[in-house]
Order: C-alpha cells, then structure tokens, then sequence
C-alpha cells in the first residue's frame, strides 16, 4: 500500500492485532486474507457461511437447553448412587461461602454460549434472508464478540473427562448422554468459528 | 517495510477493522470506541496482573476440595491432588492437571510481565517471536479453569452420603479469580504497542 491517503476508507482494512493497513481484495486476492505480519485472519467470504453459521448455532442452542436436564455422568459406590446434570455442576457452590463461583460458574459454561448462540441467530438470520438487519443488531452482535473468550463450554467437556478418569478410583462410572451432547456441541461451536467472518458480518450489517 | 493505519493519520477500529480520520472517537459502523494505541494499556495490565498474583496465592495454600469416604477425610490442594493422582498411577492426569493448574497459570504471569516490560523498554525477541507469545497467552489462559470445573463436577457428583462425598475448598474461589484477572490483564495488553517497536527499527531498511 504505497499510495497516499485515499479518501475511500470503505476499501480499507486495518490489522486489529497489529495496525498493518491492506487495501480489501489487494492481499491475496482471493476471498482469504490473513494480516502479512502478523497472520491475524483479517477476512474470509463464503457465499454460504451466514447459513452454515445459523443452522449450526440452532442445533447447538437446542443441543445445550436439552443437555441441561440430562445427567452428563452417573456414579455408583456401596449401593449409593448419583447422577449429576449439568445445572447441578454449576450450583455445586450453591448456598454455602462459595455461592458467587456457582453464578460464575453457570455463566461461563450455560449463560454466556446460550447467549451468544441466540444474538448469533439474531444478527444473521436477516442479513441471510437479505433483509434489514433487526433492532439492536449491531449492539447484539459487538456483545457476543466480546464474550467470545468467557463462552467456555468446551473447556467444560475436558473438565468432565478429567473427573471422569479422576472417579474410577472411588466409584463406578458411566458416562451420560449430556456428554455426548456437548462433546457435539464443542464441535458445531468450532465449525462456526472456522466459517464466522467478524469483517464480513460487519460489513453486512453496516448496508 | 509495513504501512500502518497510524502512519496515514488513520485510526482502526479494533472490532470490525474499518478505518477512520484519527480525531474520530467512535466507529461508525459498529459503534466501537476508537483508539489508535490504548494509552491506558500497561496500567491495565499490570493491575490484573497483580489481582492475579494475590488470587493465586491462597489458591496454592488452602483445599481445593475435601473427599470424604466411609474411614477417610482427605482435604487436597492443587498440587497435592495431583501428587495423589500420581501415586495411584493416573499420570497422565496428574500432568494434565498441573499443566492446566500450576504450569499455565505461573508461565502467564511470567509470559505477560515479559511483554508488558518488552513494550515499555524493549526486549531481545523480535516482535514477530513476542506476539506469538502474546496469541499463546491469549489463547491458552482460559484453560485453565479445567480445576475450577472438575471441583464442580466432583462436589456435585460425590454426594453418596456416608459412602463418599466431596466438598468444596475456599481454593476453587480464589484459583478461579486469579485465572479472571489473569485473562482480563492479557486481554488489556493492546497488542499493536508490539508491533510498534518494529518500525522504529525497520526505518534503517530501505523501504
Ligand atoms: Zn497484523
Ligand atoms: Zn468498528
């Protein structure tokens, strides 16, 4: 980009992780381009990516509300038996001293991907249909990205096979189908960031 | 040599990689507040930073959970849970956990108090090196709540009355405020102040 100031700031680009400036469709000139410094993915175009973003974030919204009632592991010691669901995890703290880690908990690993999932739809599904974008899109859509790194659902599903491996010693276990429901949803939710394009959706919602 | 968008009197927006006249203070696609470089960025950092530290002391020093069965009471901090896993021969777990609990946490504090001191007086890594490490840090911070939700799991599925029942400690409180503050510092660090240093060496090159 040797050219001097553009009054076209639309066809601008700036790297967020490290201010490279990049004319749009200069890089690579493809529908990909990754920052040439710092490798931070700055756009991917894919006709069918709002489609596959909605439908995926549908099924793991309807895979995470179902989960929630379904024992994810079930133990049995000395006759004594017990199955635990994933609202019981998350109020494991519940009413004594440690009350406040239950409600981080059960934000980290129910409210906040619920959430996102619902303003992910929120934000998409007009500009999919090519419609206006709703009321509060952009509102919607800056506060799912902000909470990108606090939507920890998948860092749940390796905390269930540690205690797993972690109980066999004291207890008969068996895994239950809440697991396997989020083991999906961990990978619906990896597909959708592979093909959620932040420029993109922006530039879509900015019409 | 890279052009950024300060160098063209241009301020970026972080969020949806638009650019702007500099005296703009707010995005006008997406509403984001704009910044050229996070002036505040190093205070930040170092306050969480510090947060961090003091959470994670006490977290070191008092139980993360306590294990009850039939003619045994066990209280287990972090490192002596995994010593325990490691004497019943779960080695594998025994590392997970002091990875995810002992080594992330401890290379975090040392991986940002490095790149907050690099941006401020420069350091022996090429910026390229240091901002990998940054991504690292970014990236691989929040696993470390893994503990924080196998001690929900266990407290919420060991509850086999006298046969076997485990408690929480005041350990998973502080551990899981400490991995907190430790994610609110990295995401403090404004990664361009990285780049920053490379142009003023790069001016020696021919452009
Ligand atoms: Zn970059
Ligand atoms: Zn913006």
């Amino acid at each position: 980009m040797k050219d001097t100031a553009d009054p076209d700031l639309d066809t601008l680009i700036a790297c967020p992780k490290c201010d490279a400036l990049y004319r749009v469709g200069v890089v690579n000139k493809g529908d990909r381009a990754r920052c040439e410094r710092c490798h931070t993915r700055l756009y991917t175009r894919r006709r069918d990516a709002g489609l596959v973003i909605i439908t995926t974030a549908f099924a793991s919204a309807v895979l995470v509300i179902a989960a929630l009632f379904l024992p994810f592991i079930e133990i049995r010691r000395l006759g004594f038996s017990n199955a635990a669901t994933i609202v019981d995890a998350a109020l494991a703290f519940y009413g004594g001293p440690l009350f406040g880690l239950s409600l981080a908990v059960i934000a980290l690993i129910i409210a906040l991907p619920l959430t996102r999932l619902v303003l992910t739809i929120y934000t998409l599904t007009p500009l999919v249909l090519d419609r206006k974008p709703w009321p509060g899109a952009k509102r919607a859509f800056r506060f799912s990205e902000a909470m990108r790194p606090w939507s920890m659902a998948e860092i749940f599903v390796v905390g269930c096979a540690v205690s797993l491996i972690k109980l066999t010693d004291l207890a008969r276990v068996e895994i239950g189908p809440a697991f396997w429901m989020f083991v999906a949803v961990v990978v619906l939710m990896a597909v959708q960031n592979m093909v959620m394009c932040r420029w993109s959706v922006w530039k879509a919602l900015d019409r | 040599m890279t052009v950024t968008a300060r160098d063209k009197g241009l301020v970026a927006c972080r969020e949806c990689a638009r650019v702007w006249p500099a005296d703009h203070t707010h995005c006008e696609v997406c509403g984001n507040a704009l910044q050229s470089r996070d002036t505040q960025s190093l205070q930040k950092v170092w306050a969480w930073w510090i947060a961090g530290i003091i959470a994670y002391i006490p977290a070191n020093l008092y139980p993360m959970l306590t294990t009850r069965t039939l003619f045994h009471t066990s209280e287990d901090t972090i490192i002596a849970g995994a010593l325990d896993l490691a004497a019943h021969g779960a080695f594998g777990i025994a590392a997970i956990i002091l990875i995810a609990s002992v080594v992330i946490p401890l290379g975090k504090f040392f991986a940002i108090a490095y790149l907050a001191l690099a941006v401020r007086r420069g350091a022996r890594w090429p910026p390229g090196r240091q901002y990998i490490l940054y991504e690292v840090v970014e990236y691989i911070g929040r696993w470390s709540m893994i503990d924080v939700f196998v001690v929900a799991i266990l407290c919420s599925l060991v509850q086999l009355n006298v046969a076997a029942s485990i408690t929480p400690g005041i350990a998973a409180l502080t551990f899981a405020l400490s991995v907190i503050f430790t994610m609110l510092s990295a995401q403090s660090l404004d990664p361009r102040l990285i780049w920053d240093r490379i142009e003023t060496q790069d001016t020696k090159d021919p452009a």
